[in-house]
């Protein structure tokens, strides 16, 4: 798929030059495929030490609950048990939080969400210190979870840092202006989780010096390293976080509410202990996507131009703090879209309750905001008559508009010519020469879907979201280039999630260096930092921190040639391993002009600063926007309510592509995974509980569920602040996609569709 | 150096026959069989099930086929999903291999079996609506080289259990030679769990029509009136086509078989309505059955 999606989108460009095999531009396959395609790489699950001890966690049964006792006399007098620690052995900070120290290590006096961590064990097996943990003895006075979270203002505060995290009252322009019409909606966005298809895993080894190793696929190993260091009364340098494989991630993994325990349990052993989690404990334990309620109210004059947007947005953030703060400002800040408003009202906050733990997923905020707005835009073309998508060309933000938060948008913002894209490309056939029977339905293959019931619809998004931190956050990485006998090394603390990073960096070393052989080397907190691997930060930060250090290892390498010469080291370039001057008179290998040598440089990237959002949302918060739009097909059985997503055309706003296959499998895994947030994920709980935390009831789409992905146009207008003015491409379809499903399915059954994921009975049309 | 029990306490036999099978369950009546592990497996991983000892049923060839009785098929409970899905065993049984097309992703089908599907019994299992359609009955073997026949419903119904060290060898099947439809609704357009499941199958010997739910409650349900209802509507002896008002009306009546309006309160005021959610599912219910017994007529 991704191969016929890329050429198409060069055919509709016209014709182009035959791509790069090096370099940027290139199609570099990530050095770690073939070991991931045969099962040898190796993750943080297949971690070894001589000698391990295994870990097991208590986790709370209840959602909300005092903590009368904590007796561990039984599980400690175990065979086979060696430590078993809870919050009074946790001798540095009790509570550790990215923004706020909210969170305990361990729940000393009451529990908060189901799944919370009260005590955690290692034991010689497995099984051993699963058992022993359950032989923990807790006495709890069970209280009243606050799960609805708007009940959470009145309730009696979860947390001594009281209920309310964040509130938001964005005011923009005159709020006594009226639109000739008006269209409101109330809409429901469900608990996405990351599901990342490896569970949490770790190993801590203890050092003699009293410090501890901890080896896991962090994706900020920094913070973690520093959040763990504080909660283990240790020093920084005395806690070291090795990033090991990382098995997909598309939020934040093993945080410190993993590693801390492991390494407490070490460091009281003395030994190492490895903790593997289960799935259940993976869904239990990990950060969701915000679940969130909002209520819309947009203004417009006749012919369909805004000219108002009220909204509410409330943000469930679980009992923890975490990434809500941020998630908050993005869905408040995107919350009329990329359209141009003149007036906005718009009032979010984000409320603890005894809910699954929210944060960090990537697009949060944005992607909420994304499928109520739209949803106010289909509402708004039906009352007016006029066609969803014309309404959204009429209304369309472009470079030189203001944002709501009065940031002016400066960066290429070709939302227009994106719709136009996606509006403009075929529609797909319909099966009518193929026989009936071998048609996929709604239902799937073996399903009960039957022709005569089945309705396609056409629906149309678009979605903002921004990159990098926002609102003040010190964006910085530092990457080091390394050469020596003809071989680059990069050295930077930036994970590889599985984004792209690592391929990125070794094109970006072969473009400048004209090196073909680049190894990245392993991410480790000796490194200096390069923040977490959210936001498409290190596209942008990182990568260009390994340009400017590959920059100065090329004119170390030839500011001698070029001083013998007579010339500068511009007039010389280097293509193949060969250094040839610009009128071909100079020629010689980098392996000779090297001599043996070793040549090192280090450089830092940060990107200008921004500015928190002040007490009425106004500021210049975000450093960059990217932009997508999404035209969805879909099949609904109108009596079954069953849907297939048929086709997702996809445009989107990338800056400069660097890695056009890279790109499209980015591009095609954001669709699919808001595929999944339109129609099946959601992570159900009952009075606070946890209902179904495994992969069969937590429905992710298959290869039968993810549609046909076309990526019609791939805008390469180049951002002239980002480093090779490339924007970072996953989030964008991830925030854009649920929406367009939910417009076509609105459209294919007149429903409303106002909460996500669709419900079957959401879809269903009923004769009368 | 490890309070683990090592693998090698545990006592797995692979017997060659249902007898020996039986035979080496009684020897331990702590081992559990197992076929496919689909399920097995599953419970184990979690923690939930930590079995003494295993009896693989995979290597008794007799249960891996089917064979011909007085106009029954006599099918080996290890049969595979993958097996019955096959076109020559949908031309005797279209709805089993229906069902077990349908059951999961194809690494479950291609391990998953009829008995382990009927020993689960999940509310969601595939094959137990087509079986409780069909009136299939289980061949149990026992020691000794004892054979009973209960029912597939008893045992699901919890009316007849199997004892220690008894096997389900065989299931009895009528070969009805007429249409046979199993449809099923799940959650998204790949494999899933039924949100609601239907089989019909008609019996033209008998002029009868079988219809079971499966998968809205903990066994599949059978809409007995209606069966009676839409099979007097029939005409056997010719086309056997039904008009869409009666076929809609079929789906209805099943539909309000299993999923009943609440009972009126005692003292006559209105029942509360059905939240809506499930009002969905009885909806979902009688489009199936509608469905079902549409393609199983001309």
């Amino acid at each position: 798929m991704s191969n016929d999606a890329a050429t198409e989108s060069q055919a509709l460009d016209g014709p182009r030059q035959e791509p790069p095999a090096l370099g940027l531009g290139a199609s570099l396959p990530p050095a770690d495929a073939r070991a991931k395609t045969e099962g040898t790489f190796p993750y943080a699950a297949d971690l070894w030490a001589e000698g391990l001890l295994w870990a097991a966690l208590l986790r709370s049964p209840h959602p909300h609950a005092r903590i009368l006792s904590i007796d561990t006399a039984a599980a400690a007098e175990m065979p086979g048990v060696r430590a078993v620690v809870t919050h009074l052995d946790v001798l540095g900070d009790p509570s550790y939080g990215r923004l706020v120290a909210d969170r305990p290590v361990f729940a000393s006096d009451v529990v908060r969400h189901h799944g919370e961590a009260i005590a955690a064990v290692a034991a010689d097996h497995p099984d051993t210190a699963r058992m022993a943990a359950a032989a923990i003895a807790v006495e709890y006075e069970i209280l009243d979870p606050v799960t609805d979270p708007e009940k959470a203002f009145e309730a009696e505060p979860l947390h001594p840092d009281g209920n309310l995290i964040r509130h938001i009252p964005l005011r923009y322009g005159d709020p006594d202006l009226m639109g000739e019409v008006v269209v409101e909606g109330l809409y429901r966005i469900g608990r996405q989780d990351p599901a990342p298809i490896g569970a949490e895993a770790g190993l801590a080894v203890p050092r003699p010096d009293g410090g501890v190793e901890i080896y896991t696929g962090s994706t900020d190993p920094h913070t973690d390293r520093d959040l763990a260091a504080a909660c283990f009364g240790l020093e920084p340098d005395q806690v070291k976080v090795v990033v090991t494989g990382v098995p997909g991630a598309t939020g934040d993994r093993e945080d410190p509410g993993f590693q801390i325990p492991l390494g407490l349990l070490a460091l009281r052993t003395g030994c190492p202990v490895k903790l593997a989690a289960t799935r259940e404990e993976s869904f239990l334990g990990h950060a969701h996507r915000h679940p969130t309620l909002l209520r819309y109210r947009h203004h417009a004059d006749s012919e369909g131009r805004l000219v108002k947007v009220e909204a509410q947005i409330l943000l469930d953030a679980g009992a923890y703090a975490d990434a809500s703060s941020e998630s908050l400002a993005a869905a408040v800040a995107f919350a009329c879209g990329p359209y141009i408003v003149p007036h906005a009202f718009i009032e979010g906050w984000a409320v603890r309750t005894n809910n699954p733990p929210s944060g960090h997923v990537r697009g949060e905020g944005a992607m909420q905001v994304c499928a109520a707005y739209e949803g106010q835009m289909d509402k708004l073309a039906a009352k007016i008559g006029i066609d969803p998508a014309e309404l959204r060309l009429r209304n369309a933000l472009a470079t030189g508009d203001i944002l709501p938060t009065g940031q002016t948008v400066t960066c290429p913002a070709p939302v227009a010519e994106l719709l136009r894209a996606v509006r403009d490309f075929p529609l797909p056939a319909l099966p009518k020469d193929v026989p009936e029977s071998s048609w996929l339905l709604p239902g799937g293959p073996e399903g009960a879907g039957e022709p005569g019931a089945v309705r396609r619809g056409v629906g149309y998004a678009l979605g903002m979201v921004h990159m990098l931190g926002a609102e003040g956050a010190d964006e910085v990485s530092t990457a080091t280039v390394k050469v020596h006998d003809g071989v680059a090394t990069v050295i930077c603390a930036a994970v590889e999630t599985g984004q792209g990073f690592s391929t990125l960096a070794r094109q970006i070393v072969q473009e400048t260096l004209g090196i073909e052989e680049v190894h990245v080397a392993s991410v480790d907190t000796d490194q200096p930092p390069a923040g977490p691997a959210t936001h498409g930060r290190h596209t942008w930060v990182s990568g260009g921190a390994v340009e400017r250090a590959a920059k100065m290892v090329r004119t170390q390498l030839l500011q001698p040639l070029a001083h013998k010469f007579g010339m500068s080291t511009e007039l010389l370039q280097i293509t193949d391993g060969k250094i040839t001057s610009y009128d071909g008179v100079l020629s010689t290998t980098v392996t000779e002009a090297m001599d043996g040598k070793e040549l090192w440089a280090t450089a830092q990237c940060r990107p200008h600063p921004t500015e928190p959002l002040d007490e009425s949302g106004q500021g210049d918060a975000f450093v960059g926007l990217a932009f997508c739009a999404i035209r969805a097909v879909v099949d609904v059985d109108i009596e079954l309510g069953s849907i297939r997503v048929v086709e997702m055309a996809v445009a989107q706003d990338v800056g400069r592509v660097l890695n056009p296959a890279q790109l499209a499998t980015r591009i095609e895994a954001g669709v699919t995974q808001g595929i999944g947030t339109a129609l099946t994920e959601n992570l159900r709980t009952t009075r606070g509980l946890v209902r179904r935390p495994d992969l069969t009831g937590y429905a992710l789409p298959t290869s039968l569920d993810a549609a046909d992905i076309r990526i019609v146009k791939l805008v390469e207008e180049r951002d002239v602040v980002a480093p090779f003015g490339a924007k970072p491409a996953s989030a964008a379809p991830v925030v854009t996609s649920p929406a367009a499903v939910a417009a076509a399915v609105r459209a294919a059954t007149g429903r409303p569709v106002n909460r996500l994921p669709i419900r079957p009975q959401s879809a269903v049309v009923t004769a009368g | 150096m490890t309070t683990h029990a090592p693998q090698t306490a545990q006592s797995v036999t692979l017997p060659a026959s249902l007898d020996e099978a039986v035979a080496a369950l009684s020897a331990m009546p702590a081992a559990v069989p197992v076929a496919g592990g689909t399920d097995l497996m599953a419970a184990v991983n979690k923690g939930l099930l930590r079995p003494a000892g295993l009896v693989g049923l995979g290597r008794i060839s007799e249960l891996r086929g089917w064979h011909y009785q007085d106009g029954h098929a006599l099918l080996g409970t290890g049969l595979t999903h993958a097996r019955m899905g096959r076109p020559d065993f949908a031309a005797l049984i279209p709805a089993l291999a229906a069902s077990a097309r349908a059951a999961g992703p194809p690494q479950i089908r291609n391990a998953g079996t009829l008995g382990g599907n009927i020993a689960s019994a999940a509310p969601t299992g595939d094959s137990l609506p087509v079986l409780a359609a069909l009136e299939a009955d289980l061949v149990v073997a026992g020691p000794g080289g004892a054979r009973r026949e209960i029912p597939v419903s008893h045992l699901l119904a919890g009316r007849e259990m199997l004892a220690p060290a008894e096997l389900i060898g065989f299931v009895r099947v009528p070969l009805l030679h007429a249409p046979q439809v199993y449809l099923k609704a799940t959650g998204r357009t790949g494999p899933g769990r039924a949100t609601a499941s239907v089989a019909v199958v008609l019996d033209p010997a008998r002029r009868g029509v079988r219809c079971a739910v499966g998968a809205i409650a903990p066994m599949p349900l059978r809409p007995l009136e209606a069966e009676r209802w839409i099979a007097s509507l029939i005409d056997w002896d010719a086309d056997r086509g039904l008009a869409p008002e009666a076929l809609a009306a079929f789906g209805e009546y099943v539909a309000a078989a299993c999923i009943p309006d609440p009972e009126p309160a005692a003292d006559g005021s209105e029942p509360p309505a059905l939240p809506p959610a499930v009002l969905h599912l009885r909806r979902t219910v009688a489009t199936l059955a509608r469905r079902a017994l549409g393609r199983a007529l001309p």
